[in-house]
């Protein structure tokens, strides 16, 4: 059965193309996807992310927990509010799903993950969870609606109670706190989300929801579908799971390294595996690719390197750039000159470090 | 959405048709299509000179999203392309029956060929029923 968002009714009445989307009937774009891609990145725009899954942690022993669940370090969170991005792992090291995780109190964490990982995860976390005491619930009572671009914090902001406003406004990046909405309205608000963007990613009790999605298109925020979405990130050089990375896929292999924290003593799931691949040395590699040919990388197009064949990961046209990028998974050492086999031609690609765009500009070498 | 304009013909893969005074046929896919796929960023044209067989893949155009094969409606010999469309693909977008038309065919066997293509009303009632 496919699975409505609280705001379906409203994405419909603004004419939005539906899709499914991991079993959700979600909205690919409003019109037109660029000009929604446009409105992110020069303005602010907003996205119906419900369908993601919100999932509260509670027990006293919730940050010991996580220390193993997460390959990323919890002990990382200090100070209650603060976010951070992390890969759950297999023993083997391939990636179960990538997720925030919200530090709010000792005995309380809340995460974020993939709508269509969900069944998959909470089984995961639950069986993980077992051992430390740690009740796992599932919150479907909350709906999510993630802000993005230059004006998207002011435009938010400007819809808060004054003295949450003024709390709101101070967040640093990968901080979150509770405010209060239009109509009193509960929010949980983070300065989080995936766009590359400055923005807020705001947690809503469902029966508020098709208030604040109103308010916040009154307040000039464009209505922008998963089709920006997904050209947004990836200019933003974030990886999308299921097609950047796995379970046949290890942080190493997804350019994730940096989210993987090998603190002293500290025995996270994967951890053994990580480390083995790390000393071997010789594994995939996820890179960066521009094309300046005509035409557009997609997923699953094979690529030719003097180290054997790789293979598009995300491939996609750049609104921005005007051209089409990807990320690709290659063999070790196979340098930055390399082709893509598109319907049976070679056409050259190179190699560049991302993300692609920063502050709506190319990124130098893109 | 676009009106359908009476003189065209259609595959059932949303491929329009017009058949010309002159004889030519010239080819295009439909505003419905179009829509579809969302916007366009790049399109694939055959040569002047190839020969395509009716039903056959013979241009590509990608949107944003996804990449679809055109096919030719009518067998016979591409006389002309629309070169202004590899550097403004939205005009497919903007005009799927006119000046985003893909290319030209001077056909080899029109009159049976063209018993297989759907008259407006035809493709209308295809489209509706997808839609549904």
């Amino acid at each position: 059965m496919t699975q409505k968002t609280i705001l379906n009714d409203s994405h419909r009445a603004l004419g939005a193309k539906m899709v499914d989307f991991g079993g959700w009937d979600m909205p690919i774009s409003y019109g037109s996807q660029i000009e929604e891609h446009h409105a992110v990145r020069r303005d602010a725009g907003m996205f119906d992310v419900s369908h993601m899954t919100v999932v509260d942690l509670a027990g006293a022993r919730t940050r010991e927990f996580l220390r193993h669940l997460l390959a990323n370090s919890v002990d990382k969170l200090k100070v209650s509010g603060k976010a951070l991005y992390s890969c759950m792992l297999d023993e083997q090291g391939g990636v179960v799903d990538d997720l925030i995780v919200y530090y709010l109190a000792e005995d309380f964490f809340r995460l974020v993950v993939n709508a269509a990982t969900r069944e998959k995860d909470l089984a995961w976390i639950t069986r993980q969870a077992a051992a430390f005491g740690v009740k796992v619930t599932e919150r479907p009572d909350y709906a999510m609606i993630a802000v993005q671009g230059p004006n998207a914090r002011d435009k938010v902001l400007g819809l808060l109670s004054a003295d949450t406003r003024a709390k709101a406004a101070k967040i640093g990046k990968f901080v979150a706190t509770d405010a209060q909405g239009p109509d009193g309205m509960p929010l949980f608000v983070a300065r989080t989300g995936y766009t590359g963007e400055d923005g807020f990613e705001i947690v809503v009790p469902q029966q508020h929801a098709v208030a604040l999605w109103d308010r916040l298109k009154d307040a000039g925020v464009a209505p922008a579908g998963l089709g920006a979405r997904d050209t947004l990130r990836l200019e933003a050089g974030m990886n999308l799971y299921g097609q950047d990375m796995d379970e046949s896929a290890t942080p190493w292999e997804a350019n994730l390294g940096w989210t993987v924290a090998l603190d002293e003593g500290r025995d996270f799931i994967g951890r053994a595996a990580l480390e083995r691949q790390k000393a071997g040395g010789d594994h995939r590699v996820m890179v960066g690719l521009v094309m300046d040919e005509k035409g557009v990388l997609r997923h699953g197009q094979r690529v030719v390197t003097a180290r054997g064949d790789g293979e598009i990961l995300s491939g996609s046209f750049s609104p921005t750039l005007g051209k089409s990028i990807a990320f690709a998974r290659v063999p070790a050492g196979a340098g930055d000159a390399l082709q893509v086999d598109i319907r049976g031609k070679l056409v050259p690609v190179r190699v560049v470090k991302y993300p692609f765009v920063r502050d709506g500009k190319a990124c130098d070498g893109v | 959405m676009q009106e359908i304009p009476g003189d065209l013909k259609f595959m059932k893969s949303h491929e329009w048709a017009r058949v010309e005074d002159k004889g030519t046929v010239t080819c295009g896919i439909s505003d419905h299509a179009q829509g579809l796929l969302g916007d366009l960023v790049y399109v694939e044209l055959p040569s002047v000179g190839d020969t395509v067989k009716a039903g056959n893949a013979c241009a590509v155009v990608e949107s944003v999203k996804a990449a679809s094969d055109v096919y030719a409606p009518v067998s016979g010999e591409i006389v002309a392309v629309n070169d202004a469309l590899p550097d403004k693909p939205e005009t497919i977008n903007e005009d799927a029956y006119g000046d985003g038309w893909l290319f030209v065919i001077k056909p080899d066997n029109l009159a049976e060929e063209l018993e297989e293509l759907l008259d407006p009303d035809a493709y209308g009632e295809l489209i509706e029923s997808e839609d549904h």
